[in-house]
């Protein structure tokens, strides 16, 4: 039996694994497309922070890992799939047969309607490839604007201001994070990134970037003389003053305002690669359509991570839930299904957490709440702290916090369990601090 | 041979001592704050139950992290390797168990990790509320059958 595997990110490693896991004697093939060992989007902006070099974002740091394994890592691109005739055509011509298929192609960034997104300094932050171009620009003091507050807008957010540049963001939206946080913690975040000297506009667009007609030449390097060849250094000199940092790019709001940028980072979200899905027969809708066992629509073909539009646990509707967690999850899953081994995929829970320069965030499930539902909510302005828990009669279905680090998996528990909180459900409203408390007395049977 | 801490919290007595000694012997501070077991409090009902990470089968924590820095010993603990830890907290909200904390102190997680085989807390604990031994002859924790329950899909190892 040949599984083919297509991308090499959190969700098609871990399938690889698993099926080698389970089917000894199988061959399996991996095809990732990028110019790295398989790795870690979500390391990408602690390597950009310069706490990491690139190897520490690797997926499995072993060399030899695959190899021992017995899996086949092979750079490729997939260029289109015949689900038929189950072959795959890859760029440079060459074809590929599978008996069973996963697509885990992951996503793209997308890109906004801003005049001038091809200008060099204007960046993308999705890969490593684009890590590395950001790490060229982004020094101590350059002016960066980065385009969207998202989930991983507010990441790189965190990234570049560790780098110390000066940084102003642009999101369209009323607030940080719209679809993470409600409106009380996205605007405390905001307020937060202000206090910490970064200039945020909400409600704002980028219009258009542009490069000035006449950027001034560089000053010509004076040639290494004597003392640089002999020492492989510079003769002492005067100090000059710094060169001041090229800011090569001028940015254009909405509201007319413009403003100088050395880098440009685009974050206004990502959409599932389906692209070379288009002539397959594959039925698509934002993503890959899959069923409850994450089964694609033709046979032995399945989908797992970001590419796939499977069931989300809290609405029980199939979307695309572009997380980490969640990619691991199918992958497992859809592995396990392809090894021979039906395991049914109840529905993932969309969670994330963040750390906006030192205040951490985190939000689970139906965060928003429901109709008829109750609610339990502490907002304390001034301590940066801020908790708000969302109840279907007794169980907790989503929650969000601001400033809490202790014990926050806890609302993953009790929402993916779906327990009954019985009495505690009241306390909660009232007291939504005591969660921790509700959960071990609930767990342990104490009303 | 998988060992385990075993906890009987109808022989707790609220007294803490486990808290101070996790908190010495891995922050080396007598603080019950940085102590990876907490003992909760249900004064009410007059219940003491102290909490801390199961090493689950399931190891959410681990499965979660992209770097693969939290890892299974062969005793079963899941531990992290500070090395490999950027700090990114994902593994603090897919514990389903909330055992696993971030320290901004040092930017990584922290989790109980067995004390390396000699848990403090259980050499601390009085009243044999917390006692470690090998889990077959414990039985299963009533923790361990409810991780079940957080899956996505049947886990089927
Ligand atoms: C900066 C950043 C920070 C993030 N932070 C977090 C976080 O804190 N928490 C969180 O939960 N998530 C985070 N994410 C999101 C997380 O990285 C993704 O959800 C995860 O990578 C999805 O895994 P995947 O395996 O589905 O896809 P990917 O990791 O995207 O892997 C898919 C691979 O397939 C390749 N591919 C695509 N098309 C083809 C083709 N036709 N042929 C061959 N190969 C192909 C791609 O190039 C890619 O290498 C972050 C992402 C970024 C960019």
């Amino acid at each position: 039996m040949h599984h083919v595997i297509i991308g090499a990110g959190p969700a098609g490693v871990t399938a690889a694994e698993t099926i080698r896991k389970h089917r000894g004697g199988d061959r399996i093939t991996l095809l990732g497309d990028e110019d790295a060992p398989p790795y870690s989007r979500m390391a990408i902006p602690y390597y950009l922070e310069g706490d990491i070099a690139e190897t520490g974002t690797y997926l499995r740091a072993a060399a030899g890992h695959y190899d021992d394994l017995g899996i086949d890592l092979r750079q490729a691109r997939v260029g289109s799939l015949d689900a038929g005739a189950k072959i795959l055509k890859l760029d440079g011509g060459d074809e590929l047969a599978f008996d069973r298929l996963l697509i885990a192609t992951g996503a793209s960034p997308i890109r906004p309607p801003i005049e001038g997104l091809d200008l060099a300094g204007v960046q993308t932050c999705w890969t490593l490839a684009d890590a590395r171009e950001i790490a060229k620009r982004a020094e101590p003091g350059a002016s960066v604007v980065l385009v969207g507050a998202g989930f991983i807008g507010s990441i790189i957010l965190q990234a570049l201001v560790a780098k110390g540049v000066q940084l102003t963001v642009v999101e369209m939206g009323d607030r940080m994070v719209p679809r993470m946080l409600d409106e009380a913690a996205g605007t405390m975040l905001k307020r937060w990134c202000e206090a910490k000297g970064v200039r945020v506009l909400t409600g704002t667009t980028v219009k258009a970037i542009a490069k000035p007609e006449a950027a001034k030449p560089a000053a010509p390097q004076p040639e290494p003389g004597f003392f640089a060849r002999l020492f492989g250094q510079r003769p002492p000199e005067p100090t000059a003053p710094p060169a001041p940092v090229d800011e090569t790019l001028k940015v254009t709001l909405d509201n007319g305002e413009t403003m100088a940028a050395k880098l440009v980072v685009i974050a206004a979200g990502v959409r599932p690669n389906i692209g070379f899905l288009q002539a397959s027969g594959l039925e698509l809708g934002a993503g890959v359509s899959v069923d409850d066992h994450l089964r694609a629509s033709a046979p032995d073909i399945y989908a797992a991570g970001d590419v796939a539009e499977a069931r989300d646990l809290s609405s029980g509707q199939f979307d695309v839930l572009a997380i980490q967690p969640v990619a691991v999850e199918h992958g497992h899953i859809a592995a396990l299904n392809m090894a021979g081994n039906p395991t049914p995929h109840r529905g993932s829970l969309n969670m994330n957490v963040l750390d906006t320069i030192g205040l951490v965030s985190s939000s689970f499930g139906s965060w928003m709440g429901i109709e008829g539902g109750d609610r339990g909510q502490l907002l304390d302005e001034a301590g940066w702290r801020y908790l708000r828990l969302e109840f279907d009669g007794d169980r907790l279905i989503g929650g969000q916090a601001v400033g809490l680090t202790e014990h926050v998996g806890m609302m993953r528990g009790l929402i993916q369990t779906g327990l009954r909180l019985g009495a505690w459900k009241d306390r909660l409203v009232k007291a939504p601090e005591r969660l921790t408390e509700a959960y071990v007395a609930t767990a342990q049977g104490i009303k | 041979m998988q060992r385990a801490l075993v906890i009987d919290p109808g022989k707790c007595t609220g007294c803490k001592q486990c808290e101070l000694a996790c908190s010495y012997e891995k922050e080396g501070v007598f603080n019950p704050a940085k102590s990876r077991i907490r003992v909760f409090d249900f004064h009410q009902n007059a219940r003491f139950v102290p909490y801390t990470c199961t090493q689950c089968d399931e190891a959410w924590c681990q499965q979660a992290c992209p770097t693969n820095a939290i890892t299974t010993d062969a005793f079963g603990v899941k531990n992290v390797n500070d090395s490999l830890c950027v700090g990114c907290k994902v593994c603090t909200i897919a514990c389903p168990f909330g055992t696993v904390n971030y320290n901004a102190t040092t930017g990584k997680v922290i989790k109980c990790d067995m004390c390396g085989g000699d848990p403090a807390c259980a050499k601390a604990c009085p009243t044999d509320a917390i006692v470690y031994t090998d889990v077959e002859q414990a039985g299963y924790d009533k923790m361990a059958a409810w991780a079940k329950r957080t899956d996505a899909g049947a886990q089927a190892n």
